[in-house]
């Protein structure tokens, strides 16, 4: 019996490379994939990036992003290759029986169309319903999907509305030509902790209710078995594993999958004694030119040897405060101590010792590394810097330096271009440890990489500062990554510290409201979790 | 209906044919665009129009053909790293270097390349191409030669003038863009890496001054000046900065927020590391298309002032200043001042081509992966 | 007060600004440099008794700041001082000349403004094939060819196909709508379209490729939208912004192309007239001239400014 709606065989994507000065080759992106999909279910496609699940749910569109090609294989729906079809055919799949969510949905929004106007656009495009019933669907889908006054929400542009209210604008969009699939590509990526959980409930519900099928995108294993039905992992463009969401969750085959699971899942073991502090922070007040004061009387301290995790969403200050420890942003109140000093609060006051006790990693490695520098140079710069060391000791010590971060000498003279994301953050680390500083700042050194490659970065940090004992500053907005590596923690919030002290105190309850739902949105890896955060949050709600 | 115009038509519609049968929908369309063009400009000026297209294709089949064998010939002679550059070249850019560089050799040479000298009267006024001329090489010596393109309006051999006007116009741009461009980047960066009022400040008198045309501005103050070769040089370098100023700023700004940029700042380096070893080698490429533009509009500039008067002034020969010379000969049907105009249009195209090239490549690099 | 009115109005009053700023950088700017007006006016008869003479005729003994804003008072009330020349008032030259320029200016306007847009996106619906390199290398050399070579290019060819003669037509006094005018108006025009068409096809192709790349144009294609229902309903209206700004910035290039072009066909404008005053250095006429010019430059740019704001959704629908 025909149940199954989508089925894929065998499906093969490739696109040709244009390196300039040389000749033009192809390479396979997606190896040969086969899943199935019935009607009303939701299948999970998982991976770090690359893997190609963009591709392989673009595919159901019969589409390839950007030059890419589907070279083989078949995609089903309904028992019809979509693949076979005329470019007019498959205008008529998409957006009416297969439709997208996409992963940014601010840049998928014409900017300069009414948001109602753009969401009844394929239902009217397809003749599914007339203009009236249409812009009726919309409201019930903005309603459904929890968005503020669906009665007028369509008459906004897209600026005027927040992320997560696009976001889910574009799920209302798909939604409204009652298709029968939609793909949904990273839809809660891009949004703050807090907020993904309620676009994420909003978008279970909404296909429950409606009974379409889904295919549902992420990296993050948490979030996608909070919802679908069946999971398929993938790497590389090939199949890791496949099935049910309870046999990958609870007992994966593959060692890949079982990495997956298990991230941030080593806990370090709290350090006892908390006395005693390298860094102190005395209640900073810091702004942005006139009247746009973004720190409010933050105060924490960091003991020697130990990690600080200062976490909080985005607009919280905790990079604000970085800068301000590093010297970029003098604060207009309080100070910074360190190693019982007042540091001068403008980078240009300090000395060469004090910069270099106090070091940096970033975000995004390829942006803190000069393209144009070999890895040689990029670490050495430091050495010959503050210690004077040229020629062949400090060649030594670079490599000795290569070794420590586990990369060894043949890198020496590659350019950052050349590495993989983890390396080019490995290189980082090095750098700032060639100048043996006492603290180390991290501005979400990992929220960049995939989950694995995070996971290893994490790693290498705790078995260095075991090594040397350097302190770190760790910045994050990962719940997770917090709870593996921290000593003690400070969580943010609008440029205020709402809660500060060792991780066992802080990770317990009793909460404070921020923190507590901070925490509670953060996706555990359990089948359930979504339902049960909603009915606590619903709880608390009713009993205020 | 003679026979080229019959094997002309042949030719087109035997070519838009198979286009069309190997499906190349858009070798198709050209050909038959300009089977349709030719046939129109046919019935209006009869067999001309298709000896100038034929004309003008062989020109460019040996332009592209030229520019393909030297782009393959440099290839083979430079070092790896400079041979993958040159490898990304496109056949017009390859054609645009070339003519770039036998351009610079005429320029540097000319005493040895020109057949007369520069002011030296070996004919009839107006003579026509190809005919017998006699008179003083760059020597001295008195010679009989050909007037290989003619005389100008006094007698002088054209293909000479053309030759050390090379000089002039080539030597007076390159100056006027090479000190725009120093002065450009080194306000620039100052007021990039200063900031504060200083930017302020430099940044709203180059606005003022972007806001004049600036033929308009030239001719004003070159009007008030007095007439000889380094104020010329100044004026045109002045004014051009603005561009640089632009450009340079927005880049500069742009690098300097980049975070390896605040790394350094962070280590404790001095302004100077920063601007030299980690700020400029970032944009070489598209300083350098900056300045290639600049020396383009250098060049047609400096050609568009000795035209009206004010540039080079005579008996030093410019392209720009032959072109004025020689107008009057135009509606005799005398083409003397088309070559020194073709010249100038040739140099910039081919400036141009290159520049586009390089900025290409930026943006290719920048954007791609990998 | 609507903010988008209050930007508009800003940018109206800084243009203002800039070019009453402009009037004082020609006025007194040029006085600072070196060099003495009356010594390059009289040129080779310059004796010193003749020198002193002539700044007393012309005034130039009066202090600078004075004469600076008796001028600018003048220009403010229409009137744009005396030539030297010829001893004339320089306002009925001036206007009657600059009208002659502007309806040169708007004939070219006319044909280049829809040829480079059409053309622009002819070359996007091509993208990256064959016609679309070919309109990339002409217009390439389009906007490197001098406006005197391609001018004097039409001339060759027009005397080559009628024969010689005297070249094209001037018809000094004929009204400005005429047919008489329109032979005279056509080589010139023809020349100014071949480069300005060039500059505004290059940018208005930048322009739409730089909207076709955007992330709504996909999400456009993924509901099953047709191609050309794409580039009319979802392309088009984040284009109008652009494209005014090319078209406008085009036309005030087209300021400065004017002038070499009069004085290649010999047109009598206010290019024409500029130039020749140049020439003999008659000041009050240079000055003048500049600032109308710097004026109207101004004027365009700050239209493409305004229509930019006045296109901009955000800014018309602001939160």
């Amino acid at each position: 019996m025909a149940r199954t709606l989508l089925q894929v065989r065998d499906l093969k994507i490739g696109a040709t490379v244009y390196p300039p000065g040389e000749d033009p080759f192809d390479i396979e992106i997606v190896k040969g994939i086969d899943f199935d999909l019935e009607k009303g279910k939701v299948i999970g496609l998982i991976g770090e990036s690359g893997a190609g699940k963009s591709t392989i749910g673009l595919a159901a569109l019969a589409y390839g992003r950007g030059g890419v090609r589907i070279t083989g294989g078949s995609v089903l729906l309904d028992g019809k290759d979509i693949l076979r079809y005329t470019p007019a055919g498959i205008r008529e799949v998409r957006g009416r029986h297969v439709c997208y969510v996409a992963q940014s949905a601010a840049a998928a929004f014409n900017p300069a169309i009414r948001l109602g106007d753009q969401v009844i656009e394929a239902t009217l495009l397809h003749s599914i319903m007339g203009k009236s019933e249409a812009v009726e669907r919309a409201k019930y889908l903005f309603g459904v999907l929890g968005l503020p006054e669906p009665e007028t929400f369509g008459d906004r542009f897209p600026h005027q509305v927040s992320g997560g209210q696009l976001q889910r604008a574009m799920t209302a969009m798909a939604l409204c030509p009652h298709p029968e699939l939609i793909v949904f590509d990273e839809p809660t990526t891009a949004l703050d902790v807090t907020t993904q959980i309620d676009v994420l409930a909003a978008i279970k519900n909404a296909i429950e209710e409606t009974e379409t099928a889904a295919i549902y995108i992420t990296h993050d294993l948490a979030v996608v078995a909070q919802i679908s039905d069946d999971i398929m992992v993938l790497r590389y463009g090939e199949t890791v594993e496949y099935g049910p969401v309870e046999q990958i969750v609870e007992a994966p085959k593959e060692q890949y999958t079982r990495d997956l699971i298990s991230i941030r899942s080593d806990i370090k073991p709290e350090a006892p004694d908390q006395s005693g502090a390298l860094l102190r922070l005395e209640h900073i007040d810091a702004s942005y030119g006139e009247g746009a004061q973004v720190l409010f009387d933050v105060s924490m301290h960091l003991p020697h040897g130990q990690t600080l995790a200062v976490v909080g969403e985005s607009g919280s200050g905790k990079s604000t405060t970085a800068r301000v420890i590093t010297g970029l942003l003098p604060p207009s109140n309080g100070q910074v101590i360190f190693d019982g000093q007042p540091l001068p609060p403008a980078l240009k006051d300090r000395s060469k010792e004090q910069l270099r006790e106090l070091q940096m990693i970033y975000q995004m490695a390829d942006v803190a590394m000069n393209p144009r520098q070999t890895v040689q140079e990029i670490i050495g710069r430091p050495l010959t810097f503050y210690y004077g060391l040229k020629g062949e000791a400090r060649r030594r010590r670079v490599t000795e330096l290569l070794d420590l971060i586990e990369m060894g000498d043949p890198f020496a003279d590659r350019y950052p271009a050349e590495l993989s994301g983890g390396q080019k953050q490995r290189v980082c680390i090095a750098r700032s440890l060639a100048a043996k500083p006492r603290l180390l700042i991290c501005d979400e050194p990992t929220s960049a990489l995939d989950p694995l490659v995070a996971e290893g970065i994490l790693k290498l940090l705790l078995e260095l500062q075991e090594e040397t004992g350097v302190s770190y500053l760790f910045i994050t907005h990962d719940i997770a990554t917090v709870r593996a590596i921290s000593d003690s923690i400070a969580v943010m919030y609008m440029g205020r510290v709402v809660r500060f002290g060792p991780k066992s105190k802080v990770l317990n309850a009793p909460f404070d409201d921020y923190t507590d739902l901070l925490l509670k949105s953060v996706p555990e890896m359990e089948i359930g979790w979504l339902e049960k955060a909603l009915a606590s949050r619903k709880m608390a709600a009713a009993g205020n | 209906m003679s026979l080229f115009v019959f094997g002309y038509f042949a030719l087109l519609i035997a070519g838009s044919s198979l286009a069309a049968y190997y499906e190349r929908r858009d070798v198709f369309g050209v050909l038959f665009t300009v089977t349709l063009a030719s046939l129109i400009f046919g019935l209006i000026w009869g067999q001309t129009a298709f000896w100038a297209v034929t004309i003008i294709a062989i020109m460019l089949a040996a332009a592209g053909g030229l520019g393909y064998s030297f782009r393959a010939y440099m290839v083979m002679l430079l070092p790896d790293k400079a041979a993958r550059f040159m490898k990304s070249a496109p056949v017009t850019a390859s054609f645009g270097l070339l003519v770039i560089i036998i351009t610079l050799l005429l320029a540097i040479f000319a005493d040895l390349v020109a057949p007369f000298g520069e002011r030296a009267i070996v004919g009839d006024v107006w003579q026509a191409a190809g005919t017998a001329c006699s008179g003083r090489n760059p020597f001295g010596q008195v010679i009989d030669g050909e007037c290989l393109l003619g005389t100008d309006n006094l007698g002088r051999d054209m293909l000479s003038r053309l030759i050390y006007g090379a000089q002039t116009t080539i030597s007076v741009a390159a100056a006027a863009g090479v000190l725009s461009f120093a002065i450009g980047m080194f306000l620039s960066f100052t007021a990039a890496a200063v900031g504060g009022w200083v930017d302020q400040v430099l940044s709203r008198i180059n606005d003022l001054m972007l806001a004049i045309p600036t033929l308009i501005f030239a001719l004003v103050v070159l009007a008030a000046l007095p007439q000889n070769v380094y104020i010329l040089v100044a004026v045109m370098a002045t004014i051009d900065q603005t561009r640089v100023f632009r450009l340079g700023r927005a880049v500069a700004i742009d690098i300097a927020v980049q975070d390896f940029v605040e790394a350094a700042r962070l280590r404790g380096e001095g302004w100077f590391w920063i601007i030299f070893r980690e700020i400029l080698p970032n944009v070489l490429t598209p300083l350098i298309a900056e300045f290639g533009l600049r020396f383009a509009f250098a060049i047609l500039f400096l050609s568009s002032l000795s035209f009206l008067g004010l540039g080079i002034q005579p008996p030093e020969a410019d392209w720009g200043g032959m072109v004025k010379d020689n107008k009057d000969g135009i509606i005799f049907l005398v083409p003397a001042a088309l070559y020194a105009g073709a010249a100038i249009a040739t140099l910039a195209v081919c400036v141009n081509m290159v520049v586009d090239w390089l900025l290409n490549r930026t943006a290719s690099l920048k954007g791609g992966r990998g | 007060m609507n903010p988008v009115l209050s930007l508009i109005l800003l940018r109206v009053g800084i243009g203002l600004l800039v070019i009453l700023a402009i009037s004082a950088l020609l006025f007194i700017g040029v006085e600072l440099l070196p060099g003495d007006f009356a010594r390059n006016f009289l040129g080779q008869s310059a004796t010193p008794e003749a020198v002193a003479n002539i700044r007393k005729e012309l005034g130039l003994d009066q202090p600078l700041l004075t004469r600076y804003f008796d001028w600018l008072g003048g220009v403010l009330t229409g009137d744009f001082g005396t030539s030297w020349a010829n001893k004339a008032s320089v306002n009925e030259q001036l206007f009657k000349r600059l009208s002659n320029t502007l309806f040169l200016a708007a004939v070219a306007a006319v044909f280049a403004v829809p040829i480079a847009v059409s053309l622009g996106m002819v070359a996007v619906f091509f993208r990256n094939r064959l016609p679309d390199h070919v309109i990339n290398i002409v217009s390439l050399a389009a906007i490197s060819m001098p406006e005197f070579f391609v001018g004097y290019l039409f001339i060759f060819f027009f005397a080559l196909l009628l024969g010689f003669g005297d070249g094209p037509p001037i018809i000094p006094n004929a009204p400005l709508w005429s047919l008489a005018n329109v032979q005279l108006v056509a080589l010139p025009a023809a020349t100014l379209v071949v480069v300005v068409l060039a500059h505004m096809m290059r940018m208005t192709r930048a322009a739409i490729l730089n909207i076709m790349d955007s992330a709504y144009i996909e999400t456009a294609e993924l509901k099953g939208v047709r191609m050309m229902t794409i580039i009319r309903k979802h392309a088009a209206p984040n284009a109008i912004a652009p494209i005014i700004n090319v078209v406008a910035l085009n036309l005030a290039y087209l300021v400065v192309g004017v002038v070499v072009v009069e004085v290649i066909f010999a047109y009598p404008g206010m290019g024409q007239y500029f130039v020749d005053a140049v020439t003999v250095r008659d000041m009050p006429v240079v000055q003048a001239c500049g600032v109308v010019f710097a004026a109207v430059y101004v004027v365009l740019n700050m239209v493409a400014d305004v229509g930019a704001i006045l296109a901009n959704p955000r800014l018309m629908h602001p939160k």
